[in-house]
């Protein structure tokens, strides 16, 4: 299985490889939607938040057969490492489980409902437009090395990444202002 | 044909590190309380076997043999699953890890790791993260107090010191221009590492220590004040499967060191094959490790998040900062 190597040569023709890559194409994505469903159904914060866990963990694997490997171990850093961390980190501080069995909204299921046929008529709308139904993104990432990443981000997206960088500084200072209590110093 | 013969490959040499990675901890217990008896002037094991030998078998027959309780309101599904969840990432682990340079086996030229990938660095860092999700769960679906402070305490730790770990290590990743395994061992092949990067090896060893929750940072299972931590319902079986990680873990950094900081399978001096030099120094830094822990006490909760947020983390920009200005 070459999958994790970039460099390899691909697209076009068919190999004895792509069947098999379609094969973890469909388990992967498979595992992704029950997880996902498995999120909104389970009634226990916990089991939504380890459900959610797998989902991004499979939307990882799935960037590696998009032969993005430094893309599916940032998503492992970032979101299943830090973010779902914090998660599960925040539902047992807070004792959630007694919270979560009452409705967030009492009456809110045809809002609710709305909302949620608006989004989903979007994401349908936008599917549907964009051009990449018919062809797949087959070469993107092919010569995407982490070098040549780097040297992308530090040149021409020079400006969005300075800014990131100073919105997530922001947000820092903020939330630890927001900690700190009149006087406790 | 081709396929099925690297199918092969790549099968065999999952087992062969599973099959070790599961052997490992038996001799390592062994040693750890030889060298705890020794450093303490006691013998340490000496009934089961020549000087102790059969000792963790007896122990594994008897943890076989325990009664595996489940305490009463547990998170049953989540309580069964915490030590696998905490297991596979320490394996996964080793999946990128290379032993050795590429060797030809009956003209098929084969790498010692299973896959050589060329962000092996970045997915060892990424995937060591997920181990803790193995205790937090340990620690919430035990359904008590001791276990569930144990693993909020383990998550806090885990989280603060893999910051200045991921950084002491981008020197490297500097001074190697790739995060490649092979390649960063292979730009040791003239100077070890730990020569132009003693700061980064230092935050990396300490960091290691706690990310292998090992004395002095062994707060999660503090004795002491928590009866045994995030494992403190666990028995039997499910909770060697726990110790099995904690040395797993303890070989993986040990490994980690060697490859990222002393030249990785390259010798000096004596002209020994790669392979036993590699084992010799993995096996070093693991005595270290030890060492370590019957030599210092445990650190206080506050303290420990002194030394990661205010000492550490300083301390390895700096010394990516130094990196940065002599390169």
């Amino acid at each position: 299985m070459t999958v994790s190597e970039p460099g390899t040569p691909r697209a076009g023709q068919p190999k004895a490889g792509s069947e098999m890559e379609q094969v973890f194409f469909l388990l992967f994505s498979a595992i992704a939607v029950g997880a996902a469903l498995t999120v909104v159904l389970a009634r226990d914060p916990v089991h939504s938040a380890l459900a959610l866990m797998v989902c991004l963990l499979q939307v990882a694997a799935l960037f590696i057969l998009l032969r993005s490997p430094f893309l599916a171990a940032v998503q492992v850093f970032v979101y299943v490492g830090a973010v779902m961390v914090l998660f599960l980190f925040v539902i047992m501080m807070l004792d959630i489980r007694q919270v979560a069995i009452e409705r967030f909204l009492p009456r809110g299921r045809i809002p609710t409902l709305l909302v949620l046929g608006l989004l989903a008529l979007q994401l349908v709308s936008l599917l549907l437009g964009s051009r990449l139904v018919d062809e797949a993104p087959d070469r993107v990432a092919e010569a995407t090395t982490v070098a040549e990443l780097g040297t992308r981000l530090f040149t021409h997206y020079l400006l969005p990444f300075e800014v990131v960088s100073v919105i997530l500084l922001v947000a820092l200072v903020g939330a630890i202002v927001l900690v700190r209590r009149e006087g406790a110093e | 044909m081709e396929l099925t013969l690297a199918i092969l490959v790549i099968c065999i040499k999952l087992a062969l590190i599973a099959g070790v990675l599961l052997l490992l901890p038996v001799p390592l217990t062994w040693l750890e309380r030889k060298v705890a008896g020794h450093m303490q002037q006691r013998l340490g094991p000496m009934r089961v076997g020549w000087h102790g030998l059969l000792q963790p078998i007896a122990d594994g027959i008897k943890l076989l043999t325990k009664e595996d309780t489940i305490p009463a309101g547990a998170d049953r599904l989540l309580f069964k699953i915490a030590p696998i969840v905490a297991l596979v990432p320490s394996f996964v682990v080793f999946i990128t890890i290379p032993f050795g340079e590429n060797v030809t086996v009956l003209g098929h030229e084969i790498t010692l790791a299973v896959s050589n990938l060329n962000i092996g660095l970045l997915f060892i860092l990424a995937v060591i993260g997920l181990e803790v999700f193995g205790v937090i769960l340990a620690g919430w679906a035990s359904n008590s107090k001791y276990a569930l402070l144990g693993g909020l305490r383990t998550c806090a730790q885990m989280i603060s010191y893999e910051i200045p770990m991921g950084f002491a290590v981008i020197g490297v990743i500097m001074l190697a221009q790739s995060m490649n395994l092979a390649e960063i061992v292979e730009a040791q092949s003239e100077v070890w590492f730990i020569v132009y990067q003693p700061i980064g090896f230092l935050v990396f060893l300490i960091a290691g220590l706690a990310e292998c929750q090992r004395v002095p940072f062994d707060l999660a299972e503090a004795e002491g004040d928590l009866g045994a931590g995030y494992h403190t319902e666990y028995s039997g079986m499910r909770f060697s499967l726990f110790m099995m990680n904690e040395y797993i873990i303890m070989v993986l950094i040990s490994v980690l060191c060697v490859l990222l900081f002393f030249g990785g399978w390259h010798g000096i001096l004596l002209p020994l094959p790669p392979l036993v030099w590699f084992l010799l120094k993995v096996a070093l830094v693991i005595y270290l490790f030890m060492w370590f822990r019957f030599t210092f006490p445990r650190y206080r909760y506050d303290q420990l998040m002194t030394i990661g947020w205010k000492v550490l983390l300083p301390l390895s920009l700096a010394n990516i900062l130094i990196t940065g200005l002599l390169l």
